[in-house]
């Protein structure tokens, strides 16, 4: 029976025999360690190419086929001192990838027709004040139309495309007066030209259409670098199973690759990958990230166990099954799909604007229109006066206000730890009022710890620990990391399920349940003071001592759960685990309300009551059982360690032992949604001063051009100030 | 000023030349890793391979 990993799910064939895996490299921080990679990897012979990325923290490897294994390259990579996991590109990535090509191209193009279409207008408005012919003019407009056209047609397809799509769908967005400004802009600027008239708005178009392209770009850059910095965490947390093959061989495959009905093998001591039926094998199982509750459940043939729990003694043998056969995880998914349905959908500050600003620009340019030509002025300046409002309206400040505040918070999001997974949740995450909170894996530390390792003699912590890691038992590899134990007890047996024995100095030593080391009342003594500890007895001879095992607090819990109440936030606690547990935590965080036990469906249901008198609720959960309630809150964020359904659910996703990051996102966000609305007004008050230029018909294409150019510099300006200056946790 | 009959054009076709390059540049993937490509220009890789070879 061997045991090797397979890699080829992810290894891409490309043409001439050439194949290529794509890795995330974890400790790639700096130039050197590009280097380093670089020429490691190809001192490895039949490697043609090996190129490291530092932004996104990759590397892509290249080799002739079937030259060499890429497991080989993994190998070298951590001979180099590097854990690199393997990544499978494509699909979505891809495509953001390609999107945001597209959208440097336009601006590429927009810019050039720009400048050059700059060129020749400023050498119009000086020469109208001197001395140019009309023949010099005309052969100056004419070039502009020569290059405004082709590049408007190239660098305004996003703009067209999703006017066209909000115009079929009878909505209006902003792209419409975009398109609609854009486009009359240079139809009326060529008529003009053919009529040897002295003005044209070939500029104000192409200015138009570079400034907001970009602010997309900008958007698109941001949404990029979240989702590249996503998929590397995916690929970190190495989601791999062992699977049984049909000769009985073992191999690890990437879960992506495991169909319902194949055999999967789980260690003791391993995360369960899979939902599945045990067939073979007995076992206890962590279940505290699935369900919250950190009592261990025992598991045997026909049961249903599901991914994210930790195996505990036994090794087992799992069937997969489809998820949706699953009954608590077709729960949480039917409670998420409802809740996911259910969130009245948030309109985007952006979008709301939009919804009052589009048709008022649209009223306003045809009442310019009306007005003028009751006044009797003719069809032509009439016209002229109605499309300059349409130019000088267009939301130059607002297609660049809110993705730049955007870009620049999630910059400062990223530094204290957070990634974004939606584009709206900073706006969201700003209206909070109440903090709810998980307990197990949120509040606590995901890995189990001895609390009272000081109390424990070093001599005793020492052996226990070398005892301890001949067991592969996970509150036995907790006691092993507290003793921080390197070497195994020579000879120890373990006895699954009850503990390990080992003779040490000729003395005898036991490890392991407090029953099986004759230790129940020290066990019971220990429940009683400490309801939520496991308790593991040692004994040395006559010695007897016991470990309470639990999961830790999260060092700034305590300091959080402050700051939050500094920031106005109410803060309780939703827990799936036992009352008593609960109330533990709550008294050590000065928590009057807490609320233990809780359903998902409990969860959502206590979620919707808050949201009915009107607060505006940020959930923070980790656990598989969180994932409808992060749905159903109005904003949510999950530790980075959460299960994959969670983190997919949330809004955000904090890095780190620590949870400060809730409360600096929540900062952040607040800080941001102030600028934001700060653009908005000065997007107003540029209005309230450039509209009635524009109706008077004043508005030459002069005019526009340092509208548009001073207001989207301000703002741009305006967008810098969330950064820096943020207050101390 | 019949001079600018094709001054115009040529500093159209230069600005051209500078777009073309650009895309050529995106199309080629100098733009998907920013952070390397500044360390890349001041990285003396090539200087010690000559040192091992003895060389100066």
């Amino acid at each position: 029976m061997s045991d090797t990993r397979d890699l080829s799910h992810f290894v891409r064939h490309i043409e001439g025999g050439v194949a290529r895996i794509d890795l995330a490299v974890e400790g790639m921080a700096c130039a050197g360690c590009m280097s380093k990679i670089e020429r490691g990897l190809s001192t490895l012979p039949s490697i043609t190419r090996a190129r490291a990325n530092l932004t996104n923290r990759r590397v892509a490897v290249e080799w002739n086929e079937g030259a060499i294994d890429p497991v080989r390259v993994l190998e070298r990579l951590s001979e180099l001192g590097f854990h690199a996991y393997p990544f499978d590109p494509g699909g979505a990535e891809a495509a953001e990838e390609q999107e945001t090509k597209f959208l440097l191209r336009c601006l590429a193009v927009a810019a050039f027709a720009t400048m050059n279409i700059m060129l020749l207008s400023i050498s119009v408005w000086s020469g109208n004040m001197s001395d140019i012919t009309p023949e010099q003019r005309d052969f100056f407009h004419g070039l502009s139309a020569l290059i405004a056209l082709p590049a408007a047609a190239y660098a305004g397809q996003p703009f067209f495309r999703s006017a066209i799509r909000a115009l079929m769908a009878r909505n209006l967005n902003m792209d419409v007066p975009i398109t609609l400004g854009v486009l009359l802009a240079l139809g009326m600027s060529v008529l003009e030209t053919l009529h040897h008239a002295s003005q044209a708005y070939f500029d104000s178009a192409m200015m138009l259409l570079t400034f907001l392209l970009a602010g997309r770009s900008l958007d698109q850059n941001m949404r990029r670098r979240t989702r590249a910095v996503a998929g590397n965490l995916a690929a970190l947390k190495a989601e791999t199973a062992i699977k049984l093959a049909a000769n009985g061989d073992l191999r690890e495959v990437p879960i992506a690759s495991v169909q319902p009905g194949d055999i999967v093998l789980v260690r003791s001591g391993e995360r369960i990958a899979v939902d599945g039926v045990v067939v073979e094998g007995a076992s206890e199982i962590d279940q505290s990230l699935v369900t919250g509750e950190t009592t261990r459940a025992t598991v045997g043939k026909g049961t249903l166990v599901y991914a994210g729990t930790m195996n505990g003694y036994g090794t087992l043998r799992v069937r997969v099954e489809a998820s949706a056969e699953a009954t608590f995880l077709d729960d949480v998914t039917r409670l998420l799909e409802k809740a996911v349905e259910a969130r009245s959908r948030y309109l985007r500050l952006a979008d709301r604007a939009a919804r009052l600003y589009a048709p008022l620009v649209h009223v306003t340019a045809l009442s310019t229109l009306v007005g003028w030509l009751v006044a009797g002025a003719t069809w032509h300046d009439a016209t002229v006066a109605a499309i300059a409002v349409l130019i000088i309206t267009c939301p130059c400040a607002l297609g660049l206000a809110i993705p730049a505040v955007q870009i620049v918070a999630s910059g400062e999001l990223f530094r204290a730890g957070v990634l974004l997974n939606a584009g709206d949740a900073v706006e969201r995450l700003a209206d909070v009022d109440t903090v709810l909170f998980d307990k197990t894996g949120t509040l606590t530390l995901p890995e189990s710890e001895v609390i009272n390792a000081a109390d424990v003699p070093s001599d005793v912590l020492e052996i226990a620990g070398r005892l301890a890691l001949a067991s592969s038992h996970p509150l036995a590899a907790a006691v092993a990391r507290a003793a921080n134990a390197q070497s195994p007890l020579a000879g120890a047996v373990e006895e699954p399920g009850q503990g390990v024995r080992g003779v040490n100095d000729g003395v005898e030593v036991v490890l392991g349940r407090p029953s099986f080391c004759g230790a129940e009342c020290e066990a019971e003594a220990l429940a009683a003071s400490d309801p939520e500890a496991s308790a593991i007895a040692f004994i040395r001879g006559g010695e007897r001592h016991i470990f309470a095992v639990r999961q830790r607090l999260r060092s700034d819990a305590a300091a959080v759960v402050d700051r939050s109440q500094k920031l106005g936030l109410a803060v309780e606690i939703l827990s799936g685990d036992r009352a008593a547990a609960v109330e533990h935590v709550g008294r050590m965080l000065n928590l009057k309300h807490w609320h233990a036990g809780m359903t998902p469906a409990n969860k959502i249901a206590y979620i919707a009551e808050l949201r009915a008198e009107g607060r505006n609720v940020l959930m923070v959960g980790d656990g598989l059982n969180d994932a409808p309630s992060l749905a159903a809150a109005d904003a949510s964020m999950s530790p980075v360690t959460a299960a994959h359904v969670t983190q997919t659910a949330a809004d955000a996703v904090f890095l780190g032992d620590r949870l400060s990051p809730v409360t600096e996102a929540v900062a952040i966000a607040r800080k941001a949604k102030r600028v934001m609305r700060e653009n908005l007004c000065f997007a107003i008050v540029y209005n309230i001063i450039a509209v009635p230029i524009a109706i008077l018909g004043f508005a030459t294409p002069l005019v526009a051009a340092v509208a548009m150019s001073g207001s989207s510099i301000l703002v741009t300006l305006n967008a810098l100030r969330v950064k820096g200056g943020r207050s101390p946790v | 000023m019949e001079v600018l009959i094709y001054l115009v054009p040529m500093a159209l076709g230069l600005g051209l030349l500078g777009l073309i390059g650009f895309l050529w540049s995106l199309k080629s993937g100098q733009y998907d890793d920013l952070e390397g490509a500044a360390w890349r220009a001041i990285m003396d890789d090539d200087v010690h391979e000559i040192a091992e070879d003895g060389g100066r």
